[in-house]
């Protein structure tokens, strides 16, 4: 047999006997959709308020803490009328 | 917006219906061909079967321009592999137990590969790329199933329903 006629012959053999497709399939199919998908929205929102907070967490903490000023001088004193060599 | 909601809702729910309709049978077939199950007590089939329809639910509407069927169908092989290589310990061991299906014969990647390249007619590149193999190991599978499949061996003493009559 060549390789075009076994494979019909199998393909054959795999269509011979079908399934019944059980009566409850569609509710239950729908029944895990639903809570898979309410699952994944309840994961995003949670996700985005966690965003959200870590946001506004770091802005609060830099408007407070000023990072980007320069802090003053602790062990140099400060020198009145200094003009240069 | 609530009321939208609910007839997206709606919406969404009534293309699923049609979807399962007129898919699940064709797909409940694939599902027992890959569990070997005799089509009358396929409870893994039909498992398999409401996890893959239950998945392509919860991605309706991201799916917009893709075939749900092909989406379905791709969980469903995936979901059958992952489970395959978890119950057997991996490895391409024979199925153990009583096979009772037509496909009982062949080890649980065998049977993938025949499934999808000859029931479904998915390309073989294709296969590969959704079962994560090279091209030419699933062109080996699918001989050496067909192979299987077409020349029982003689010793296995348990009936084989099919592949006798069609044997040359």
């Amino acid at each position: 047999m060549n390789r075009s006629r076994r494979e019909a012959a199998a393909r054959q053999i795999m269509e011979a006997s079908s399934p019944r497709v059980p009566p409850g399939l569609y509710a239950d199919a729908l029944r895990r959709g639903v809570r898979a998908r309410r699952r994944r929205t309840a994961a995003r929102r949670l996700a985005w308020g966690l965003l959200w907070a870590v946001v506004v967490a770091s802005a609060v903490w830099a408007l407070t803490v000023r990072p980007w000023v320069e802090p003053p001088s602790e062990t140099t004193p400060p020198v009145p009328g200094w003009t240069g060599w | 917006m609530r009321e939208r909601r609910a007839s997206l809702r709606a919406l969404r729910n009534r293309e699923f219906e049609a979807f399962v309709a007129g898919a699940s049978g064709r797909l409940l077939h694939t599902a027992t061909l890959l569990t070997a199950e005799p089509p009358d007590d396929n409870p893994r089939a039909c498992r398999l079967l409401s996890l893959a329809l239950a998945h392509t639910y919860a991605y309706w509407d991201r799916a917009r321009g893709e075939d749900p069927y092909v989406r379905a169908r791709a969980h469903l092989a995936t979901r059958f592999a992952r489970e395959a290589w978890h119950r057997h310990g991996g490895g391409p061991r024979r199925s153990r137990g009583p096979a009772a299906g037509v496909l009982g014969g062949l080890s649980p990647q065998e049977r993938l590969v025949l499934v999808l390249r000859l029931y479904e007619g998915v390309a073989e590149e294709q296969t590969a790329a959704l079962l994560g193999l090279p091209t030419e190991r699933v062109g080996a599978l699918c001989d050496r199933a067909v192979a299987t499949l077409l020349r029982p061996a003689p010793d296995r003493s348990r009936p084989v329903a099919g592949p006798r009559t069609a044997a040359p």
